[in-house]
């Protein structure tokens, strides 16, 4: 297959603090014990593609990235690690990598993406069509449980989640509109042009895009090139390939537009086979010229691939979204945790022990020598690997990192612990973010409050 | 006597009514029938005679529609008559429609209506209607089954007793370069929830500078999938609620079904009244609106898209004719020399003659008409008794009852010829003339066209004219034959309208004619520049980056309402702000405007902040001053004056130097001017 993958695999999200830290960047969060970057990265691997380009923010995130994509996949994956400048975007990622791009198309991925969706598939759709660019839209994913009550859960329950405006033709093949950010709180313009060619759009606000692109590397390059001020695939360059679908720039200017005309022309049948177009899409019939002469406009097509929904496609680009999915990963989307569930729909590790009347409910986790007193319970959370833990502990919805140390009597609930951090003795949490190493002294009640030590 | 004997009729329906009180209760399904447009676009055919009773493919048009009501399981329809009032009664009560068991027509008459809105007004007081009912104007062809669309609206009404109306439509897709459907009616943008089939948006009459739709932000918060479709007709065929009436009456500015009633119902949120699409895929249903319609219905229905209703099986009042070869419908009598070709698609209708060596193709004939010899007739609509001496050339026209047309005349495509008109020899009617015996209206009706936009046809215009018109069939003919005898040619009767409003560029549009070729290229042209000018737009906007969802002045044409906005809002600050300083209001006082004003253009108090801060700058500018360090004087001390003023709207040391960043640009003025 002639595609490269790019996994954008991002720095220390400002969105995520405390849980990101300069030891821990967000490609390297654990979910259900295991790096967020790993599931993507075991997609690809599902789907044949071992060669990749991993893209890291800052350099000290590329070394420990690095470090330990070498370690787990060493003989698995053929991986580059290059490393960007921080805060240049994802478009000018890619601007700088792009010397490493050679492959006829490119497929973008974020590397905070937990799918289970074959990025096969995506390719698939995009090289159908002759797309200049294919984008995955999945299903808005419905965050937090009703009853575990988190801060985050209750802002969004105001506002439904609207992550993006899609229009597309009525085949659900062609992106035809798409509003993402700032856009989403005016009204919604539909460009008429777009509209008289197709005859019916489809607009939605329930799907989003998961950040995962199919492009013609040369086309991207070259609107990298051109549009110097683009800083994201998401915002900038996809939604400018879409508004100039029908009135192609990038086909006109660059000079391997001129050969893929000339291909175009060479490999006709087999796109008609492709594209199993006995009916031609829109765009060709709209380059026709007033009788059906030779082309008369430049068109490009840009194409989506909607996850099913049964698929599991969500980002974690927020604190919500990552309890939400480690919860799913150990709950509802098991299969792509990798480990094997018990009986009981729980995974203790073999070392971890457990004291006298603890219990451990369904879909929980329990990391590698982590040690639990007596009379603990633990619902629907994750705890990492040699957590310490003490007698009549409390744990529901929540996720423990590993080397946490909790006292006697704590309760917590809704919370994220990350690794290192210490709570003494009956301390309650609720919807609370402990950062690293942190202290909660004994006794203290929080909720909703985010801790971590102010050292940066 | 017409009154009387409608009367009559009136008063036997009722008795029939009473007789049988079960019906009220099972609401037997009544129909509402326009039998007026309220528009001018068949003008000046229709100064003469009503549209609903103008020929298509030789029957009246009202037939079409009856005969499908009729079928359609109509109990009751009231025909609403208008325009030429007269003339629709006494055709209705010389026809069949009577008399039929199981159908009931009524006529109710009225003058002094200019709009489908008052007419439902009209009907609505009289108190007839008393279920749903469909509502339709006469002269829609259709041939479609009810009960679906009709069951599925009793659902909803059921469920809901908020969905008022479901509307018909089909898919027809506009042609992307002329931007009008094949009926020639315009565009039709139309958004629909694909779930409940809800109608959440609908534009006709675009306007095509714009380039952009708009969909509020609150229709796609309520409805996370929602279908905009740019491929559909609407067939103006409505199922309706009885409260529809009472709707109009409620809102007595409602004159347009459309413009009015459906975009009114659309924007009100307070009353949650819903309206409903129901689409037909198999079934056929078009509105007669203009010449092409007319032009492209007829050849639908020679083509029996419209079956049952075509020319060989007899629906109504219609002469038997016989279905040839190759869609060639002809009927009795007819004397067609040897030599004469009839072509494909065509109807000829009873006792026409045609002379040796003619050509005829893709036309209606009507009945008793004379056809001389060498005659060629394409794509052309002859109605009843016209004569064509030989040598003529037709091609696509309309050519209406009585006309002669002397030896040798010739018309360019997409002229119509009005009753009674005579072409002089050898004479060539320019292309899309209208010709008619009666002199084009003066228009002095023209406030209420400037109101309703083209869709009313005034009361004065029409007593005047039906009080010519009786007169002119006697007078005029002889006078008018005088005084204009150049314009039409040697022998020639009649008056060559002048195209106002829209001019020549428009009449391609409706004509009966096909567009032009030419014209289409230039068109499709055209349609190159604009996309061309919305991507420059867009894209000069995009390299701009996040300014984008910033700003709101460079968003160019798309944003244009919200652009203009902030531009009077700042120019009433302004204005608020020197009077202020002229007349030494109190601070309090001015920020109370400017908040108000601010509430009225719904702006924030940032903006509030950047427009006032912009109006000190000027300000500052404006006060005569001699050297940079002056101004700057004169800066600081308004600023300090006017702190308090400044202060009300930025709540926290960010915002200010937000708006600072804001206003950048305006420093970058104000430093310009300095210097």
């Amino acid at each position: 297959m002639d595609f490269q993958v790019v996994v954008l695999a991002g720095g220390t999200s400002k969105k995520l603090v405390p849980l990101v830290s300069k030891e821990v960047p967000k490609a390297l969060l654990p979910v259900a014990n295991r790096p967020v970057l790993s599931y993507v990265l075991e997609q690809l691997e599902l789907s044949n593609i071992k060669d990749l380009i991993v893209v890291v923010e800052g350099a000290d995130t590329a070394l420990r990235v690095g470090g330990w994509i070498s370690a787990a996949y060493v003989d698995r994956l053929h991986v580059e690690v290059a490393t960007v400048p921080e805060d240049v975007g994802t478009a000018g990622a890619l601007r700088a990598i792009a010397h490493h791009l050679t492959a006829k198309d490119v497929l973008v991925v974020s590397g905070d993406l937990v799918s289970d969706v074959p990025p096969g598939a995506v390719t698939a759709a995009h090289r159908r069509h002759d797309a200049v660019v294919t984008a995955m839209i999945c299903s808005v994913p419905v965050s937090g449980l009703s009853e575990a009550g988190s801060s985050g859960a209750k802002d969004k329950t105001k506002k439904p989640g609207r992550y993006n405006i899609i229009g597309m033709d009525p085949t659900k093949q062609f992106l035809l509109h798409i509003a993402t950010g700032a856009e989403l709180e005016k009204d919604t313009r539909i460009r008429k042009s777009i509209l008289r060619a197709v005859g019916q759009m489809d607009i939605r606000a329930d799907l989003m895009d998961a950040h995962m692109y199919a492009f013609n590397r040369s086309v991207l390059q070259e609107v990298l090139d051109q549009k110097d001020k683009f800083q994201s695939l998401k915002q900038d360059v996809l939604p400018y390939l879409v508004r100039s679908q029908l009135k192609s720039e990038i086909l006109i200017n660059g000079a391997p537009q001129g050969q893929q005309a000339k291909e175009n022309g060479n490999d006709k049948v087999s796109y008609r086979i492709l594209a199993n177009a006995s009916t031609p899409s829109f765009h060709e019939l709209y380059a026709l010229g007033p009788n059906g002469s030779a082309p008369v406009r430049r068109t490009h097509k840009c194409c989506v691939y909607i996850a099913s929904n049964s698929k599991y496609c969500v980002r974690l680009n927020s604190i919500q979204a990552f309890m939400d999915i480690n919860r799913d990963v150990i709950g509802e989307a098991n299969h792509l945790s990798g480990y094997n569930f018990s009986a009981q729909n729980n995974i203790i590790h073999p070392s971890a022990e457990l004291g006298s009347k603890t219990t451990v409910g369904p879909h929980c986790m329990l990391g590698e020598g982590s040690q639990m007193g007596d009379k603990c319970s633990v619902k629907r959370s994750v705890i990492g690997r040699h957590c310490r833990i003490g007698s009549n502990v409390k744990v529901v919805n929540s996720v423990v990192m590993n080397h946490v140390t909790i006292g006697d009597g704590c309760s917590i609930q809704g919370s994220v612990i990350c690794s290192n951090a210490q709570l003494q003795e009956r301390v309650a949490l609720k919807d609370c973010q402990v950062g690293q190493g942190y202290v909660v002294s004994a006794g203290c009640e929080y909720k909703g409050e985010s801790l971590a030590r102010k050292e940066k | 006597m017409g009154a009387q004997k409608k009367r009559a009729a009136a008063a036997t329906a009722a008795a029939r009514v009473s007789e049988d009180p079960d019906d009220l209760a099972r609401q037997p399904l009544q129909a509402i029938l326009l039998a007026d447009s309220f528009t001018t676009k068949f003008r000046p055919i229709t100064l003469e005679r009503p549209k609903v009773l103008l020929p298509l493919v030789n029957v009246p048009m009202i037939n079409y529609t009856l005969a499908w009501l009729e079928a359609a399981g109509v109990a009751e329809v009231f025909v609403f008559c208008c325009a030429h009032s007269k003339q629709v009664i006494d055709y209705l009560e010389n026809s069949e429609w009577f008399s039929q068991p199981n159908f009931t027509v009524k006529t109710i008459e009225s003058h002094n209506i200019i709009s489908a809105g008052d007419a439902l007004r009209l009907i609505y007081e009289q108190n007839v209607i008393h279920g749903d009912f469909v509502l339709i104007s006469g002269d829609t062809v259709s041939n479609m089954l009810l009960t679906q669309a009709l069951q599925e609206h009793k659902e909803r009404k059921k469920k809901d007793n908020n969905a008022v109306m479901t509307m018909i439509i089909k898919k027809s897709k506009p042609s992307p370069i002329t931007h009008q459907s094949r009926l020639g009616t315009d565009e039709l943008f139309m958004a629909i929830d694909p779930n409940t089939k809800q109608l959440l948006y609908y534009e006709d009459k675009a306007d095509h500078s714009k380039g952009t739709i708009c969909l509020d932000k609150m229709l796609l918060a309520e409805n996370p999938s929602i279908s905009l479709h740019n491929d559909k007709q609407d067939c103006y065929i409505d199922i309706c609620s009885p409260e529809v009436l009472s709707l109009f009456t409620d809102n007595f500015d409602y004159q347009h079904l459309r413009r009015h009633f459906v975009k009114g119902l659309l924007l009100d949120d307070i009353m949650g009244y819903k309206i409903f699409t129901h689409e037909i895929h198999s079934s056929y249903a078009a509105r007669i609106d203009n010449y092409r319609s007319y032009d492209i219905v007829s050849k639908d229905i020679i083509q029996r898209w419209t079956y049952p209703y075509v020319p060989d099986v007899k629906f109504c009042g219609n002469r038997a004719t016989k279905l040839e070869r190759r869609g060639m419908y002809r009927a009795s009598e007819i004397e067609q020399s040897r030599s004469a070709q009839v072509g494909s698609f065509t109807v000829i209708g009873c006792g026409t003659k045609i002379g040796s060596n003619s050509k005829i193709s893709d036309s209606v004939i009507g009945e008793g008409c004379t056809i001389g010899s060498n005659v060629l007739i394409e794509g052309s609509y002859l109605w009843d008794n016209v004569i064509i001496e030989d040598g003529c050339e037709l091609r696509h026209v309309i050519v209406c009852d009585g006309v002669i047309m002397k030896a040798g005349a010739v018309l360019k495509p997409g002229v119509v010829l009005s009753f009674k008109v005579v072409i002089g020899e050898r004479f060539v009617v320019p292309a899309y003339s209208k010709v008619s015996l009666l002199q084009q209206p003066t228009v002095h009706d023209s406030d209420e066209e400037l109101e309703y936009a083209d869709n009313s046809s005034g009361t004065v215009e029409f007593s005047s004219i039906q009080g010519t018109a009786d007169q002119s069939n006697g007078e005029m003919t002889s006078e008018s034959s005088e005084a204009h005898k150049p314009k039409l040619g040697t022998g020639g009767v009649g008056y060559i309208w002048s195209i106002c409003e829209g001019g020549q560029e428009e009449e391609w549009r409706h004509s009966v004619a096909p567009i032009p070729e030419d014209k289409l290229a230039e068109l499709s042209e055209a349609m190159d520049d604009d996309q061309e000018l919305v991507t420059q737009d867009r894209t000069a906007l995009s390299t701009s980056g996040e300014l984008i969802s910033d700003s709101n002045a460079s968003e160019g044409d798309d944003n244009e309402d919200s652009k203009d906005d902030s531009v009077y809002f700042e120019k009433e600050v302004e204005a608020t702000f020197l009077r202020a300083v002229e007349e030494n209001v109190k601070v309090d006082h001015v920020i109370l405007e400017v908040n108000s004003l601010r509430l009225s253009y719904n702006m924030t108090s940032a903006d509030c902040a950047g427009a006032v801060f912009y109006s000190m700058m000027k300000l500052a500018v404006k006060t005569p001053h001699s050297s940079a360090s002056e101004l700057q004087q004169n800066t600081a001390n308004i600023i300090t004056t006017w702190q308090k003023l400044l202060k009300s709207y930025l709540l926290e040391i960010d915002e200010e130097v937000c708006t600072i960043d804001l206003d950048s640009n305006y420093i970058c003025i104000f430093s310009l001017l300095v210097n």
